[in-house]
């Protein structure tokens, strides 16, 4: 676990420098807290992505609280933060009866098919024998992105032509993965945005199909967020949600400057814990989420 | 969750109304709702502090001067500041002189990059010229596979030979020389703007082939971070210009604001789809629009017109420009609009009657109240609506067993909808065309 700890402070390093150092820069001033230290804190907070609604909601509480010295904030914003975060398991669900199924979705470029790589890739490693299915038969090289990851993790695909029905893909591929006794098969679709009615529809299909040949399938539909995007990420994830139970996140790019605050109202309003997250373009660029050490590297010093 | 600024424009609309002229104070309570609704939108905190600034001095120094009422003064305000922010529109590419031009474009992971490159590809050979696709991403699995599907679905061709970044560029510049293509579309692979290794290597590309063009390719749903974005890209290599990909989803899109105020460098161009075609001319009055939640005209007219055929398409438009649109053209608008589903996200899209609906909570009730009223009035009313006076309208109002508020509500935004046409009928020969080849 010190390990894991000690990545993720890394890869978070840059945020955790950056937060910090301005919180820092706020606790060295002297007098009392007064409006010029809320409106900086809002300042940090807004700037790291965590929503007006959230930075609201927290500057009220140090507010109610009465907190008279800007040395209380950071503790009491730690606590604060982290109880705003989902207190629940975030381990990959898989089923007892193989194979297990995990669907991969989320909107243009985020980072699916990487993390679903990373993840079939850490599977790997576990000595679980694992399919990929390539269901994103739209984008274009598509089909040969995930060959090439699965040639290097040394998984078998199931691949159609481009245009051909997803949900086909994903049916002949649990077949495959049945007959071929398979521990996970883990379903890459193609991005799309949440506001397109058809588009969600046909991973809706995906999903029907897959139950329909066993029926606690998908044991895992992961929505995959970029740390970069802003505000739309909680619109991303309500819609997604909506339509298909999503069971999980995987928050990526957290190895850029974009802090990832969203997740917090996301967690916060949506109870969909973020079970990932991505900090480079590698195989083993995954790290475990853990709202303790998220908070924590996000204010350490 | 993400009510636009036209609600709230609604409320301070409701709270200025009746009140003369903008004081200081209440400029000042708009102006905090309106600061909400940017942050909302994503636009950058800091960026959001200097705007909020610069408008106010704007709107005290109007306040004497006009005699229009306070809120249509404020929204004016910010409206114009933020077109003129995101301004002046330029979408031209710079083509040298002496061929081969090279443009260059770059960005973040997953930004849009490579649909980008065959976006402006398609564009450019319709405007008549001949580019060669340059697929110099080797990071990323398939990416030149991926240029190479879109290129031939555009006939054109891609070039991604050489070891390296520099030298594939330089084997598509001999290429390119040979074959006579005279723009090189370069696309890179994504990058984080504080991979300094990877900065790198775009600086000496710049430096040996001095494109004419460098254009940072930025997803329209970026958070704060855009300016940090923004910042480094202008910053250590130096950018000519802007594309803003993804503006077909709900993302407000204040990046676009925060990433033109850190480089003041022009945004181009738009990315509005998957599809090839889905590339417009940055407009920045429309993006003002969205930003504030007033909607986006294009949208609408988009899904209007998966429903309408090509030729319905062409007649309205001739409708538009000659200004001859009529009542029974909007009855045949609202059965369409009926067949679209909800309502209120539709209507939500249309600037001018996104604000006066708000009030009307414009339900499909109303539209069946909308098309009694219509088919209570006569051939010739529909026709030649500014006919309908008072008697008529309590005419109307009678046969269509609703009230003369609701005949002249309607007969208002009927006008501002004629209006908000028109305008849309002027767009560019670029938009136009489109317009035109909606749903195909
Ligand atoms: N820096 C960084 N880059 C990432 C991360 N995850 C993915 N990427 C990159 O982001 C880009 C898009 O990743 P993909 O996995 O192809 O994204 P996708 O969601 O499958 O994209 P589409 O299928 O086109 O919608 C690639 O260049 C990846 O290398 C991450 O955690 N950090
Ligand atoms: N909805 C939508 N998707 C887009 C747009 N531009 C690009 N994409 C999608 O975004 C994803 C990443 O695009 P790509 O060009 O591969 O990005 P790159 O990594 O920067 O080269 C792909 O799934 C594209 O189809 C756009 O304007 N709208
Ligand atoms: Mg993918
Ligand atoms: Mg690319």
């Amino acid at each position: 676990m010190g390990y894991i700890f000690e990545r993720l402070k890394r890869s978070l390093s840059k945020t955790r420098r950056n937060l910090s150092s301005k919180l820092e820069n706020l606790l060295k001033f002297r007098g009392k807290i007064n409006s010029e230290v809320l409106e900086e804190l809002e300042a940090i907070l807004i700037q790291a992505d965590l929503g007006m609604k959230t930075t609201a909601k927290v500057l009220e509480k140090i507010r109610e609280e009465r907190l008279k010295e800007p040395a209380d904030i950071k503790p009491f914003l730690k606590r604060e933060l982290v109880s705003l975060l989902l207190d629940c398991p975030r381990s990959i669900n898989l089923s007892a009866s193989s194979p297990s199924v995990i669907l991969v979705v989320g909107v243009n470029g985020v980072g699916k098919t990487t993390s679903l790589a990373k993840l079939a890739s850490r599977f790997r490693e576990e000595n679980k024998k694992v399919l990929l299915a390539a269901s994103d038969t739209f984008r274009a090289g598509s089909i040969e992105q995930l060959d090439i990851w699965g040639k290097r993790i040394g998984a078998e695909i199931i691949k159609h032509q481009y245009g051909s029905d997803p949900a086909a893909v994903a049916y002949d591929a649990l077949s495959a993965a049945q007959a071929r006794g398979i521990d996970i098969l883990l379903i890459d679709t193609a991005g799309r945005l949440h506001t397109k009615k058809n588009l969600v529809e046909e991973l809706r299909k995906i999903k029907r199909v897959i139950g329909k040949k066993k029926k606690e399938a998908p044991e895992e539909t992961l929505l995959v967020l970029d740390a970069t995007v802003g505000q739309n990420a909680l619109s991303q994830a309500k819609l997604f949600k909506e339509a298909l139970k999503v069971t999980g996140i995987i928050l990526t790019k957290l190895d850029g400057t974009a802090k990832g605050g969203m997740v917090i109202a996301i967690e916060n309003e949506l109870n969909i814990p973020v079970k990932l997250i991505g900090t480079g373009e590698t195989l083993g660029d995954l790290v475990e989420f853990d709202r303790g050490e998220f908070v924590e590297a996000l204010f350490s010093s | 969750m993400f009510e636009g600024i036209s609600v709230k424009f609604g409320t301070i609309f409701k709270k200025l109304r009746g009140r003369g002229k903008l004081s200081e104070k209440n400029i000042e309570e708009s102006l905090k709702e309106i600061r909400l609704a940017l942050l909302e939108a994503d636009v950058n905190y800091k960026v959001v502090k200097k705007f909020i600034h610069e408008v106010k001095e704007r709107a005290i120094g109007e306040a004497v001067l006009r005699n229009i009422t306070p809120g249509q003064q404020v929204v004016k305000v910010i409206h114009e500041e933020l077109t003129r922010v995101m301004g002046p529109e330029n979408n031209k590419i710079n083509i040298s002189s002496r061929p081969p031009t090279i443009i260059v474009l770059v960005g973040l992971q997953g930004s849009g990059k490579t649909t980008t490159c065959a976006k402006l590809g398609g564009y450019l050979k319709e405007k008549g010229y001949h580019p060669l696709l340059v697929a110099t991403d080797i990071q990323r699995p398939a990416a030149r596979k991926q240029l190479e599907i879109l290129g031939k679905e555009l006939g054109l061709p891609v070039f991604g030979d050489g070891r390296d970044p520099l030298d594939i560029c330089r084997g598509a510049k001999d290429l390119a020389i040979s074959e006579g293509r005279e723009v090189l579309l370069v696309d890179t692979a994504g990058r984080l703007h504080i991979d300094e290794k990877l900065m790198k290597e775009l600086k000496q590309l710049k430096k040996v082939f001095q494109p004419e063009e460098v254009l940072l390719v930025a997803d329209a749903m970026t958070g704060q971070d855009a300016v940090n974005i923004a910042q480094a890209f202008e910053g250590t290599l130096g950018i000519s210009g802007v594309v803003l990909t993804k503006l077909d989803g709900d993302a407000r899109g204040g990046a676009a604001l925060s990433i033109k105020a850190v480089t003041n460098k022009p945004i181009k161009f738009i990315g509005v789809g998957e599809k090839l075609d889905a590339f417009q001319p940055f407009c920045p009055d429309r993006i003002a629009s969205r930003i504030l939640g007033m909607g986006d005209v294009l949208t609408l007219v988009e899904k209007a017109e998966k429903l309408a055929s090509e030729e319905d398409a062409r007649q309205l438009e001739k409708k538009l420009l000659k200004d001859a649109f009529t009542f029974e053209d909007f009855l045949s608008q609202l059965e369409r609009i009926k067949k679209m589903g909800s309502l209120q996200d539709i209507l939500g899209l249309v600037p001018g009657l996104s604000l006066p609906n708000q009030a009307l909570s414009f339900d499909d009730r109303q539209v069946v109240r909308t098309e009694a009223m219509i088919q209570s009035m006569t051939r010739e009313e529909r026709k030649v609506p500014h006919t309908i006076d008072g008697s008529r309208r309590r005419r109307i109002a009678q046969g269509s067993g609703t009230s003369v508020e609701e005949v002249n509500r309607l007969l208002k935004q009927f006008t501002q909808m004629k209006k908000m046409m028109k305008k849309m009928g002027k767009m560019g020969k670029f938009g136009k065309e489109r317009f035109l080849n909606f749903g195909t």
